[in-house]
C-alpha cells in the first residue's frame, strides 16, 4: 500500500515541531484524507497498516527518517564490512596488476618463473603496508615507526569528522555537512589561535572550544532548519558546505586572515602555545590531537549508550514518532543532535589547524569531510567502529604515498580501494554472495522424489 | 463481442472441462494437502499438517498469530518449498514452483497486505504479469476493463476499473485483490487474514461476497483468529496450533470452545469483572476542538468526564475523531481548544512530557510506529518514557543495570515471552509487543489510563490478558478511557460508552446498551432515536427509513 511505500514525508512531518496534524495512518496522503474525510463510508477505508498483527508486519515497515537501505546500509553487519574490505583489497591488487607494465613482463615468463608475476602483484601492497605500518627497512627505529605516527596523524580528523557523521545518523540524520563543519571548526581554532595571545594550555583549550562552537554552530543551523521548517538535511547541509568553504576562501583574502607580507591566501601560524603538542617529538608529525580523538571517540559512545541525551537521540532516529509519544522532544533532540555532531566535525578542523597543518589554507579539509562519511558508514555509525575505520583510512592515506614513491603506483588506486570499499558495502547480498554466505534460497529442492515429480507435474500445470 | 465474453465464467468453465492435459473440472476443484511439514532451521513452523478443502467450500483455518496459518498457505501459494508432504489438486500430486503455477493450477491468493501497485489504475493492477496486447504491442486494457466489470457486476463489487488504486477504501481495495485472482480463473481463494484490516462493515460486505464466490462454486481458505467472523462463515473449520493441526471444528461450536482450542486452554472469552467503584470525577474535557490543518474540525465541541475506578469507552467507526481525540489529550494536536483537566490541573497546552509526567498512562492505538522503537530492545522500550527519571537515571548518566533489572520484572509480571531482556522488541509477536507497552504505562502511578484499540490485532489469549489488566487498572480507582473500534471490546470493557460520529458525540449510554442501539449510534444516530429505532426492528414492526445499517449488525447476529 502506499503508506508502506513512502516513509519520508511522514518521517519529516514527525520530525518538526509544529508539523502537521498527527494521525494515525502513516503517510502524508492519507492523513490529509482521514483529516478532511470522516465520512463514515471512507474514513473505514483509512486504517492503518497497523491494524495488522505487529510480527508479520515489521520486514516491511520502516522507521527510521531516512528510509530503510541507508538504514541499513550504515548499520549492517561487522561482517560486511570487514569481507568489504577485504574484496576491495583483493580487486585493488588485480587492477594495480593490469595497469602495471612491469606485470605484462612478469606474466610472459609466468610459467617459468611465477614467482615474479607474484612479487610484482604484491609489491605496491607491502609498500603500502610499509608506509603505513611499520617500515621494517627503517635504518633505525624512528624510521621504522614513522609510519604508523603518520597513520594515527592522518587518521585523527578522518575520526572526528567520522563520529559527527555517524552520531547524526544515529538520530536519523543524514550530515553530508562534515566538509562545512570541519571548515567552520578550523576557521574558529585558526582565528583564535593566530589572533589571540594566551597563556601555554589555556590558549590550546581556548582553541579547541573554538572550534567546537564554530562546528556546531555551522551544524546547529542545519539541526535549527529542519526543525523549524523541516527544510531536508542533505540539502541544507551540501548548500552549507559550499558556503562554509568560499566564505574560507574569502577571508582568507582579508586582512584578519591572511598572513602578512603574503600574497597566498594562508593565515598566519599559530601561536605554538595554540598548537597541540607533539606526542613523539619532533621528527614525527604526530600530536595530541590523536588523544582528543580517542577521547572524543570515548564520548561518543558514553553520549549514544549511557546517557539519556543519546538514549533521545537513538530514539528519535529509530522512530521519531514513538519517540514524541514518549514525551521527548524531537524538534529539541534534532538540533542538539547536529550541534554536537558539527562540533566533533569541528574538532577534526581544530586537528588539522593545531595539529597538522599549523595555519589556516583554502584547502584545510582537503576531503575529510566526504571520507568521514565513508568512515562512519564502514564504522557502521558506532563510535569504536568509527574509530576504527578512520584508522584504517589514515593508514590508506599514509601508505598510499609511500606506495606511490616506492612502486610508482599511483596513489589514485588508493582511492578506488576506499570507493570499492564502499560500493561492497552498500550491496551487501553481493558480498555475501561472493563468500557464500546467502541464507539458502527458498527453493532448493529438498528431496530428489519432489525433484523427479515437478517435471511430471509441470506440464500438466502449465497447461 | 462474442457469447463467451457475456458469460465468461460459464464459458470457462466448460473450456477447462474439455482441456486435455489439466483434466480438471474447474468450479469443482478438490484441494488436498498430506503431511505438509516445513521447517526453517529449527523451527517446525508446520508439522505434519493434512487438510482438505472440498469444492465450493468455506474451510477456515483458525489458529494464534504464529500459529503457522499463513506459511501453510504459502506453501500451497508456493512461495515454500514444504519441507516435507505433498499437495493434490483432484487427487493429483503437484509441485508449484512459484505463484504463477499455483495460479495456473486454479489456486487464487489475497495477501494480507495487497499486492498492488498505488499509482496504478485497478484495470491496470489487474492486467499485471498477465498483459494482453493489442497490434504494435500496445496495452490492450480494454479487455481486462471488460472483465472486471463482469465480475464486479456479478458479485456486486462495485468497482470502477479506472479507479486510481491508491484513492480507494482498503476494502475495495481488497476487492481488487478478489478480482485479480478471479481474472485468473481462481476455482480456490486463500483469504490471509481479510479482515484484519477492515472495518465491521467492511468485514459484512466481504463476507457476503465470500458467500457470493460460495454460491457459485468457488472454494475458500479463509484465514483467521478472529471467531466471530469464522463462526458466521466456515463450512469446516481447521484448528492450528503451534504448527499442528489440532482438530476439526463445527461452526456451531462455541466461540469459548473455539477460542479454547486455539490457545491450548480454557479461556473466558466474557470478562469477570465487579461492578465499578466509581469515585470522584478527577478528569473532565470540556469544549474541546481539534483542527487539522484544513481547517475542518475532526473533534468537534466534545464535553465528558470520567470518574474514579470508571472505564469510558469510546466507541466508533474508524476515523471518527478518536485518534485526534487521544493525541488532543497527550498533547501532540497543535490546534486545539477548549479544555482538558485532571484532577484540577490543566493539561491542554502541555508538553507531552508534562502530561506523562502528571499521571497519564497512554497505549497508543499503533504500537509499532507510536508505542515502541523496534529495533531497542525490551529493556530500552520499557522506560521509553522514563528513560531520565530516577532510579533508571542520575543526572545524564542512565544506569543500564537499572534499566534491565526493572525490564526483567516487568517482563516476568506482564508474562512477555521472550528469550531476553536484550532482545530487540521488533522480534516480538504483536501480543508480546503490546504486554511490553503496557507493562511499560502501567509501571507508574496513574492519574488517567488511555488505551486505544489496546487488542487490535492480538490473539485471544493476549486479549484476555490485556483486558484483565485493564480492570485491574480501574479497580485500583484510576480513571481509565478505553478508544475501541471493536464493539466486542466496548461491551466487554465499558461502564460507560461514549459514541463518536464525525467528531462529535453522539450520546454517552450506559454499559447495558444494545449492540443494535451501538451500532445505529456509530451511523449518527442520536441515542434516543437509535433506542426507538432497535426496539422497533425488535418488534417486528415496519420501521420506516432506517438511517444506516447497524454496524456489525449481521456478523453479530450469528453467535
Amino acid at each position: 500500500m502506499s503508506e508502506q511505500t513512502t516513509p519520508d514525508p511522514q518521517a519529516t512531518g514527525h520530525d518538526s515541531a509544529p508539523g502537521p496534524a498527527p494521525t494515525q495512518v502513516p503517510g502524508g496522503t492519507s492523513s490529509e484524507a482521514v483529516a478532511s474525510d470522516v465520512a463514515l463510508d471512507t474514513a473505514g477505508g483509512q486504517m492503518p497498516p497497523s491494524a495488522v498483527p505487529a510480527a508479520t508486519q515489521l520486514p516491511s515497515r520502516d522507521k527510521d527518517g531516512e528510509g530503510s537501505v541507508l538504514h541499513q546500509i550504515f548499520t549492517g553487519n561487522a561482517m560486511v564490512s570487514f569481507l568489504s574490505v577485504l574484496l576491495a583489497i583483493v580487486l585493488g591488487g588485480i587492477l594495480m596488476a593490469v595497469t602495471n607494465p612491469k606485470v605484462a613482463v612478469t606474466a610472459g615468463y609466468f610459467f617459468a618463473q611465477p614467482g615474479d608475476l607474484l612479487t610484482e602483484v604484491i609489491r605496491p601492497y607491502t609498500a603500502l603496508v610499509q608506509g603505513s605500518i611499520f617500515n621494517w627497512a627503517g635504518a633505525d627505529l624512528a624510521a621504522q615507526l614513522y609510519p604508523i605516527t603518520e597513520t594515527l596523524t592522518v587518521a585523527t580528523p578522518l575520526i572526528c569528522a567520522g563520529l559527527g557523521v555517524a552520531l547524526a545518523f544515529r538520530a536519523g540524520l543524514f550530515n553530508i555537512g562534515a566538509q562545512g563543519q570541519i571548515i567552520f571548526g578550523a576557521l574558529f581554532g585558526a582565528y583564535v589561535g593566530f589572533a589571540w595571545h594566551l597563556p601555554i594550555g589555556l590558549h590550546l583549550l581556548v582553541v579547541i572550544l573554538a572550534g567546537l562552537v564554530g562546528g556546531a554552530v555551522w551544524g546547529g543551523v542545519v539541526g535549527l532548519l529542519k526543525a523549524r521548517t523541516g527544510a531536508h538535511e542533505v540539502i541544507v547541509t551540501i548548500m552549507l558546505n559550499y558556503i562554509a568553504n568560499f566564505l574560507l576562501l574569502f577571508l582568507l583574502t582579508t586582512p584578519a586572515f591572511q598572513r602578512k607580507g603574503s600574497t597566498n591566501p594562508i593565515s598566519p601560524f599559530l601561536d605554538s602555545t595554540a598548537l597541540f603538542p607533539e606526542l613523539l617529538g619532533p621528527q614525527f608529525r604526530l600530536h595530541a590531537g590523536f588523544l582528543v580523538a580517542i577521547a572524543a571517540t570515548a564520548f561518543v559512545w558514553w553520549l549514544l549508550n549511557r546517557s539519556t541525551i543519546g538514549f533521545e537521540f537513538r530514539a528519535v532516529g529509530a522512530n521519531p514518532s514513538a519517540a514524541r509519544t514518549a514525551g521527548i522532544n524531537v524538534a529539541r533532540s534534532t538540533i542538539l543532535v547536529m550541534a554536537i555532531a558539527g562540533a566533533l566535525a569541528g574538532l577534526a578542523g581544530v586537528a588539522q589547524v593545531s595539529g597538522t597543518e599549523k595555519y589556516l589554507s583554502g584547502g584545510v579539509a582537503a576531503s575529510i569531510g566526504f571520507d568521514a562519511i565513508t568512515v562512519a558508514l564502514l564504522g557502521r555509525s558506532t563510535p569504536w567502529g568509527t574509530f576504527f575505520a578512520g584508522l584504517l583510512f589514515g593508514a590508506f592515506r599514509a601508505g598510499g604515498v609511500a606506495m606511490q614513491a616506492q612502486t610508482q603506483t599511483p596513489i589514485d588506486i588508493v582511492l578506488v580501494i576506499q570507493s570499492l570499499i564502499v560500493l561492497f558495502i552498500a550491496a551487501p547480498p553481493l558480498v555475501r554472495a561472493i563468500f557464500g554466505l546467502n541464507p539458502r534460497k527458498k527453493k532448493t529442492t529438498t528431496s530428489g522424489t519432489a525433484g523427479a515429480r515437478t517435471g511430471g507435474v509441470k506440464s500438466g500445470a502449465a497447461a | 463481442m462474442t457469447l463467451g465474453w457475456d458469460y465468461p465464467l460459464p464459458c470457462r468453465r466448460q473450456r477447462a472441462e474439455a482441456d486435455p492435459y489439466t483434466h480438471r473440472l474447474v468450479g469443482v476443484l478438490k484441494l488436498e494437502l498430506k503431511g505438509i511439514t516445513k521447517r526453517f532451521g529449527s523451527l517446525v513452523a508446520n508439522d505434519h499438517i493434512d487438510l482438505v478443502v472440498e469444492p465450493g467450500q468455506v474451510h477456515c483455518l483458525l489458529g494464534e498469530n504464529g500459529a503457522g496459518k499463513s506459511t501453510l498457505m504459502n506453501v500451497l501459494y508456493g512461495l515454500y518449498d514444504p519441507t516435507e508432504g505433498e499437495i493434490l489438486v483432484d487427487g493429483k500430486p503437484v509441485v508449484f514452483k512459484d505463484p504463477g503455477e499455483a495460479m495456473a493450477a486454479g489456486i487464487g491468493m489475497v495477501h494480507q497486505h495487497f499486492m498492488l501497485i498505488p499509482v496504478f489504475s485497478v484495470a491496470e493492477n489487474v492486467a499485471l504479469g498477465n498483459e494482453t496486447t493489442k497490434a504494435a504491442g500496445l496495452l490492450n486494457l480494454e479487455a481486462t476493463r471488460e472483465k472486471i466489470r463482469r465480475i464486479s457486476d456479478q458479485y456486486g463489487f462495485d468497482v470502477d476499473p479506472d479507479a486510481m488504486v491508491e484513492d480507494l477504501p482498503v476494502g475495495v481495495q481488497q476487492r481488487v485483490e478478489i478480482i485479480k485472482a478471479l481474472v485468473r480463473d481462481a476455482e480456490v481463494l486463500i483469504l490471509d487474514e481479510p479482515t484484519a484490516v477492515l472495518t465491521p462493515q467492511e468485514t459484512d460486505e466481504l463476507l457476503e461476497i465470500i458467500r457470493q464466490l460460495k454460491r457459485d462454486g468457488k472454494s475458500i481458505v479463509f484465514i483467521s483468529h478472529k471467531l466471530r467472523e469464522v463462526k458466521a462463515i466456515s463450512d469446516t473449520i481447521t484448528v492450528i496450533r503451534r504448527g499442528k493441526v489440532v482438530g476439526q471444528a463445527d461452526p456451531s461450536a462455541s466461540p469459548t470452545e473455539l477460542a479454547s482450542a486455539m490457545v491450548g486452554r480454557s479461556v473466558s472469552l466474557t470478562l469477570d469483572k465487579a461492578p465499578a467503584n466509581t469515585g470522584e470525577v478527577t478528569f473532565k474535557v470540556r469544549n474541546l476542538t481539534v483542527t487539522d490543518h484544513n481547517g475542518q474540525h475532526v473533534v468537534d465541541d466534545l464535553s465528558f468526564d470520567i470518574a474514579k475506578g470508571q472505564v469510558l469507552a469510546i466507541a466508533g467507526v474508524q476515523g471518527n475523531g478518536q485518534t485526534e481525540l487521544t493525541e488532543a489529550i497527550l498533547g501532540v494536536q497543535p490546534h486545539v481548544a477548549g479544555s482538558i483537566t485532571l484532577g484540577g490541573e490543566e493539561l491542554l497546552g502541555k508538553s507531552v512530557k508534562h502530561v506523562l509526567g502528571a499521571g497519564v498512562g497512554f497505549v497508543p492505538e499503533d504500537r509499532t510506529l507510536d508505542g515502541l522503537v523496534g529495533t531497542f530492545t525490551i529493556s530500552e522500550n520499557m522506560i521509553l518514557d522514563l528513560y531520565d527519571k530516577a532510579p533508571f537515571a542520575s543526572g545524564v548518566g542512565m544506569k543500564p543495570g537499572v534499566i534491565a533489572e526493572n525490564a526483567a520484572r516487568k517482563v516476568e509480571e506482564f508474562d512477555v515471552r521472550t528469550p531476553s531482556v536484550s532482545a530487540a522488541v521488533g522480534t516480538l509477536s504483536g501480543g508480546n509487543q503490546q504486554k511490553v507497552v503496557l507493562a511499560r504505562e502501567l509501571s507508574r502511578p496513574l492519574r488517567l489510563f488511555i488505551a486505544s484499540q489496546p487488542t487490535r490485532g492480538l490473539d485471544v489469549g493476549s486479549i484476555e490478558f490485556v483486558h484483565k489488566r485493564v480492570i485491574a487498572e480501574r479497580d485500583h480507582g484510576t480513571p481509565v478511557m478505553i478508544v475501541s473500534t471493536e464493539l466486542d471490546e466496548v461491551l466487554q470493557l465499558a461502564d460507560r460508552i461514549a459514541v463518536l460520529y464525525r467528531g462529535r458525540l453522539v450520546g454517552i449510554v450506559p454499559a447495558g446498551t444494545s449492540r443494535d442501539v451501538l451500532g445505529l449510534m456509530m451511523a449518527g444516530v442520536p441515542a434516543a432515536e437509535a433506542e426507538a429505532n432497535a426496539s422497533a426492528h425488535a418488534s417486528g414492526a415496519t420501521t420506516p427509513a432506517t438511517v444506516s445499517e447497524p454496524v456489525g449488525h449481521e456478523g453479530e447476529s450469528h453467535v
